[in-house]
């Protein structure tokens, strides 16, 4: 079977196949040689119009795909919202509408409820891409993620994944759980009881399991994923204190020598040393969390190529 | 003048009735009797041929949500009452959480007179239970009785004091009102926008668990046993909050309970492409708590079937799901998804309209309603169990469109309805049953197959 892309947008990771997900990664292999040029751009989306319509503050997501349409020659526009005062402004739908109005090629949106680029793309014409919504999914970084793990292990199928940390309010960590258990790899999920759901185990058919201790998530582990804990969308308390958490659910030396010996360890930012996750693990050896973000522009370049109007599209029109 | 409704097949559990062959003879706006085969037709009387329908005592909602007076923009009193008997019922009871909150008799007073202006259904309102239905203060139970309330209820939101729901039930009793309590812990529920499970973790949105209805209703089973209060839970989604009923009605306790079409039909399968008109409260849940329903309409521990209906403007549905307001339109599906249940065989038609009428009627204690015995109000409901249709939102009566049942197949119909001896409403298909000057004979009956 050929592996292709023909969806129209980017919504999530849950409803892709395996071999839609192989071809997106194998297309952000093919566009990572670009960054290592003297001449960081190439032409395929000459005349392309992509605007990032962020609705949450974000350095790196927002950088990433600015640069990935750049190198492709687009026409990137950010634009940033507040949605601080939703009552007050326009709507998301009217904000989408007119900006649609002036033919953009690609929507690239992030916002912080969780069906936003599903309801963009029900009521709008242009490819919508979903830089993240809520916690539910964040696509590219599940993606990104994955052609990090191909780099450094040439394989997903069968390698033991632990996601740790706060899963519940975690998007990386749904879009991470479908991408990785797709492919074939088993995941492991730990953090506090109160972040960690014991619903979170049907989230799948198979190959995902719920830890109880924090430890036994990363026994054997030949990549370790850290989360951050998302203190915006945590309302209450999930946990006594920061200072307990460093103790019992941050990553340290000590928990990496129950992983496998040349386990690898991902953390999708920004991070915050010393809770989630130490410094020494963080800058030392294992860490590819700068990969991660080199990978990024990949697996946008991909994203873009694909959806805002590379091969197919133009023979769809 | 004189309405006979002939040739029915007349359903009245109240009565014991269910029979063919029989016209319901109406005189004054209340009921005057049955007239048996054969018996000549009163001189200087209109005839309704209901050969081959259903006549059934007038349905009663017990839960409307009509916006006036404040929000207008998304229903009125004569809108709502218009859905209202184009949906069969000819009673509705108005939840008072408007524009001022319905705390008051002077409150209750303008929406019974914008019911009796519309002159389609009767319209009941339900005063607060507390002012501003802030769960502080007791509100003026007595002075709203006085002016009309049937029941009281801070619905959209439970009490969340026991202290003060237990005053409230002591000091309703004395009053004979029922509290209505829309059963949720609000501490557990804090915040979610849909029921708590697989499916709010694959959608990344804040759950709802069913605990926070359970806790809530088993504290108003102690709370009733305590106070001795009549309570009547609203929309019940959970299996534990029907456990928890089911047992309170084994005890004896003064407890009742309603349940809206959307809980049964519906799995919280239903959000997952974020449709804003699949948000309610309390949510659609899963599998497991519709089987619980379904279960529970058969085995009788449900009372009632209320269509919670809560209009919302198209622009706020028009949301974000978790900006989006809760509530979903009602009037208009509620017999056609209740038919869903009576073709299915779970249950059967006079079970349909003892939660329709019946229980509603003496729930709250409406007098002469929810029976055709003579002397009752004559209203009454026609129903075509064979009417295959097709729910299409553009035609609905309502001033909003936030249904998640717009184009769905529907497989019986009320197809009249008749208030107080007037009909209001007609089925556009059924106007030759209500030809003047026609000659009917009274004769027997027999259902379609």
């Amino acid at each position: 079977m050929e592996a292709t892309f023909n969806r129209r947008h980017l919504l999530g990771i849950r409803e892709l196949e395996a071999g839609e997900i192989v071809h997106l990664l194998d297309t952000a292999e093919s566009f990572r040689e670009v960054s290592r040029r003297d001449i960081k751009k190439v032409p395929a989306l000459r005349g392309r119009t992509v605007i990032n319509l962020f609705f949450e503050s974000s350095t790196r997501t927002r950088t990433s795909f600015e640069i990935a349409a750049k190198r492709l020659s687009a026409d990137a526009i950010n634009i940033s919202v507040s949605t601080s005062s939703v009552t007050k402004g326009e709507t998301l739908l009217d904000t989408a509408r007119n900006l649609e109005a002036m033919a953009p090629d690609c929507i690239v949106i992030r916002h912080s409820s969780a069906g936003a680029p599903q309801h963009l793309a029900r009521m709008t014409n242009a490819p919508i891409i979903n830089a993240g919504d809520g916690s539910h999914e964040h696509p590219t970084q599940a993606l990104l993620d994955a052609l990090t793990i191909r780099e450094h292990k040439e394989r997903i199928e069968g390698l033991k994944v632990a996601i740790v940390g706060d899963i519940l309010h975690s998007r990386v960590a749904r879009s991470n759980i479908y991408l990785l258990t797709k492919l074939g790899a088993h995941v492991s999920v730990g953090g506090p009881g109160t972040l960690v759901p014991d619903e979170f185990a049907e989230l799948v058919e198979s190959g995902l399991h719920i830890e109880k201790h924090f430890e036994d998530a990363i026994e054997g582990a030949d990549v370790v994923m850290i989360l951050r804990i998302q203190r915006e969308r945590q309302d209450a308390a999930f946990f006594p204190s920061m200072r307990e958490y460093a103790v019992h659910y941050g990553l340290q030396p000590r928990h990496l020598e129950r992983a496998a010996p040349d386990a690898i360890v991902m953390h999708p930012g920004p991070m915050n040393r010393g809770v989630e996750i130490s410094s020494e693990i963080a800058d030392g050896s294992r860490s590819l969390i700068l990969d991660q973000v080199t990978n990024g522009v990949a697996v946008r370049m991909a994203v873009l190529y694909l959806l805002a109007g590379g091969s197919h599209a133009e023979h769809e029109e | 003048m004189k309405l006979l409704i002939a040739n029915g097949y007349v359903i009245d559990p109240a009565q014991n009735l269910n029979t063919g062959g029989r016209s319901l003879l109406i005189e004054n706006g209340r009921i005057a009797g049955l007239l048996e085969r054969g018996e000549p037709v009163p001189e200087h009387t209109h005839v309704i041929d209901a050969t081959g329908l259903i006549v059934a005592p007038g349905f009663i909602d017990m839960h409307t949500h009509l916006r006036e007076p404040g929000q207008e923009y998304k229903e009125t009193i004569a809108t709502g009452a218009s859905a209202a008997v184009a949906g069969g019922w000819t009673s509705i009871c108005a939840m008072p959480n408007t524009d001022p909150v319905n705390d008051n008799p002077a409150v209750t007073r303008f929406i019974i007179d914008q019911g009796k202006a519309a002159q389609l259904a009767n319209v009941f309102p339900i005063g607060a239970v507390t002012k501003s239905s802030q769960g502080k203060e007791l509100a003026e139970m007595g002075e709203m009785k006085n002016a009309g309330i049937v029941a009281v209820s801070d619905d959209g939101r439970s009490v969340p004091s026991s202290s003060m729901m237990r005053r409230a039930m002591e000091y309703a009793r004395g009053f004979d009102l029922t509290i209505v309590d829309h059963c949720q812990d609000q501490s557990l529920s804090a915040g979610g926008v849909m029921h708590e499970g697989r499916w709010s973790l694959i959608l990344g949105l804040r759950g709802m668990p069913a605990a926070a209805e359970d806790v809530d209703v088993v504290r108003d089973c102690v709370l009733a046993k305590l106070t001795k209060a009549k309570v009547h839970i609203a929309h019940v989604s959970t299996r534990g909050a029907l456990e928890a009923v089911r047992r309170a009605k084994h005890d004896g306790l003064h407890i009742t309970c309603e349940v809206t079409p959307h809980h049964w039909t519906l799995t919280d399968e239903a959000v997952s492409e974020y449709d804003t008109n699949t948000k309610m409260s309390p949510p659609l849940r899963s599998r497991e708590h519709v089987d619980a329903v379904l279960e529970a309409m058969k085995d009788g521990t449900i009372d009632a079937i209320a269509t919670d209906h809560a209009p919302h403007h198209l622009d706020e549905k028009a949301l974000e799901f978790d900006q989006a307001p809760f509530g979903i339109t009602g009037l208009e599906t509620a017999v056609g998804l209740a038919f869903d249940l009576v073709h299915a065989g779970l249950i059967d038609l006079e079970r349909v309209v003892q939660m329709c009428s019946t229980n509603p009627a003496r729930i709250f204690g409406l007098t002469d309603r929810g029976s055709l015995r003579q002397n009752a109000h004559a209203d009454v409901t026609l129903l075509d169990p064979n009417l295959e249709w097709v729910f299409d939102v553009s035609r609905s009566k309502s001033k909003s469109r936030n249904t998640p049942f717009h184009n769905r197949a529907m497989h019986g119909a009320a197809v009249a309805t008749i208030v107080g001896g007037r009909l209001v409403y007609l089925h556009p298909d059924y106007t030759r049953i209500n030809q003047p000057k026609q000659k009917v004979q009274i004769s027997s009956f027999s259902l379609r197959a």
